[in-house]
């Protein structure tokens, strides 16, 4: 059991990683994705084959692997996030299963769909926490500078952002490679902690899990994308016992908290000192208020 | 003279619609211009076009003498445009101080590298991004309020917000549009007071659109006036209110 709780919680530190990189495109910067799970495969196959075939340590494969989900990210922004609207959503559709399919038929570097063993289990509790912590502590900072700023403005008004001198368009490229490359470390971490990938793992359900976990923990909010991750990856997991169940729970745990809080758990706020000594004052007064939600 | 904005025969045509017709004029520097005419004339127009929102169909809009038909928004922002929009357009979620900030960070930057380990010059330049929207604060009275959310504010003051934040891109020439839209005579005499004194402390050219007469006729000595696209007259606030087409344009025909 205490083996199983280790798993738990090098799970969430992956899970956590992706999510963040998923909040600061779309809840910072306002473009919504439904083929992140592509830039995790792209980091899973790239760390898997070069630990595996090329002998490399994990850590620098990781790396590498995040580098070239990055890349692409970069490549695939250019032309369609120059374009203001949905172009980037539309285009990610199919842009995740097509990397998915890629794998899946590019039998001599990926052994095709029935997927790729053998790769060291490397992924461990402070492996993952130590990615965790350093990518995290540069993300807050991330979204806590210039930078950080620059993405909000794109996303709350692009034509007001343009006129304040924003270069809008490379600032949805840069947040786009920034998350491509928190998805690909997160898929590499994720393949040394199976120690087995296959395609079907980064499908568009993945893709959705992503940004479905971003919107319930709150579109705009770091510690809110972390606090639900959180939840939702521990209840997928305290509930496998009774796994016929465990999706349904899932997706209602989902429809509560968007009936309940429509923008998500934290809204765009950040779990700051001053947030939660407001969350206690506002209970003193209206002790219902916050009730559901926390 | 120093010219600062020139247009020189734009035309801009939205399918059939011509919305802007041989468009020229010019504003001098220090200048305190006025751009008037009714509904629909096509002034709010002229102002995407002169920052780069909408492509100009044909003709040259100059900025000190360089021709920026082709720039980007962006582009045209960091030579020194600034505008503010007839309906506002601020980061409604934001404090009031971060609306300026995003605008004054423009001029403190600093690396990728120094952003994600706040090391380097973070710290300073945030501090002096902070700084300098504190003072365009309190330059347009809302020092007070700050920390509060933009979006709660009560719309004059909003106005105000986005003043502070044109400002805060430290421009040479300023498009205001309506700035005095929804308000009452005496804040009408506030933001009079407001633009006066920006105008002169920040040594700025302010092209103002407005409909708001008597508040144009007071304080621009150089009024433009267009009707359905087209430049109707030019002149001083006297020479305005006595021309004929002018006259027309607002109170219609005489028979």
């Amino acid at each position: 059991m205490e083996g199983y709780s280790l798993g738990v919680i090098t799970l969430l530190a992956i899970n956590c990683i992706a999510a963040m990189g998923v909040s600061l495109f779309t809840g910072f910067t306002g473009v919504f994705t439904l083929g992140h799970a592509g830039y995790m495969a792209i980091g899973a196959y790239t760390a898997a084959i070069l630990t595996v075939e090329h002998g490399i340590n994990f850590v620098p494969a990781i790396i590498c692997g995040g580098i070239l989900a990055m890349i692409l990210a970069y490549l695939i922004g250019l032309p369609t996030l120059k374009l203001v609207g949905d172009y980037y959503t539309i285009a990610s559709l199919g842009l995740g299963e097509a990397i998915r399919l890629v794998i899946e038929n590019w039998q001599s570097l990926t052994r095709g769909a029935r997927g790729y063993p053998g790769i060291a289990a490397s992924t461990t509790l402070p492996v993952a926490a130590g990615f965790f912590i350093v990518l995290a502590v540069a993300m807050f900072f991330l979204v806590n500078s210039r930078y950080g700023r620059a993405f909000k403005a794109c996303r709350d008004d692009y034509v007001a952002a343009s006129l304040l001198g924003f270069n809008t368009a490379r600032y949805r490229v840069m947040s786009l490679a920034i998350s491509g490359f928190y998805c690909g470390v997160a898929g590499g971490l994720l393949g040394g902690y199976m120690s087995f990938i296959q395609p079907i793992m980064f499908d568009m359900a993945k893709s959705t899990e992503l940004v479905s976990t971003v919107v319930f923990g709150g579109l705009g909010s770091m510690s809110g994308c972390l606090i639900g991750t959180t939840i939702l990856t521990l209840v997928t997991e305290l509930f496998r016992p009774i796994s016929q169940y465990r999706m349904l729970i899932y997706g209602l745990v989902l429809v509560i908290i968007m009936v309940v809080r429509p923008e998500g758990i934290m809204g765009t706020n950040e779990l700051t000192f001053s947030y939660i000594k407001g969350l206690f004052h506002r209970k003193k007064s209206t002790p219902a208020a916050e009730g559901g939600a926390h | 003279m120093d010219t600062v904005l020139e247009l020189k025969a734009v035309n801009k045509a939205f399918g059939g619609v011509q919305a802007v017709k041989d468009m020229t004029f010019k504003i001098e520097r220090n200048e305190l211009a006025g751009l008037i005419g009714p509904n629909g004339a096509g002034k709010t127009t002229i102002f995407n076009l002169v920052t780069g929102v909408y492509d100009v169909t044909s003709g040259a809009i100059e900025f000190k003498g360089r021709n920026i038909n082709k720039l980007k928004t962006f582009q045209v922002i960091s030579l020194g445009i600034a505008r503010t929009f007839q309906n506002l357009r601020l980061f409604g979620a934001s404090t009031v101080l971060d609306n300026v900030k995003t605008a004054a960070q423009q001029h403190y930057k600093y690396s990728f590298p120094e952003a994600v380990t706040h090391m380097g010059r973070w710290r300073s330049m945030e501090k002096a991004t902070r700084d300098e929207g504190m003072q365009l604060l309190e330059k347009v009275g809302l020092a007070d309020r700050a920390n509060q959310v933009a979006g709660t504010l009560p719309y004059g003051l909003q106005r105000r917000v986005e003043i502070a934040r044109a400002l805060a891109l430290r421009p040479e020439l300023l498009l205001l549009d309506e700035p005095a839209a929804g308000m009452n005579a005496d804040e009408v005499e506030d933001l009079n007071a407001l633009i006066r004194g920006i105008h002169k402390d920040f040594n700025l050219t302010i092209l103002l659109i407005e409909h708001h007469m008597d508040m144009v006729m007071q304080i621009c000595p150089h009024i433009v006036c267009m009707n359905f696209g087209a430049m109707i007259a030019e002149g001083s606030p006297d020479q305005i209110q006595h021309h004929p087409d002018v006259l027309k344009a607002y109170l219609g025909d005489e028979d």
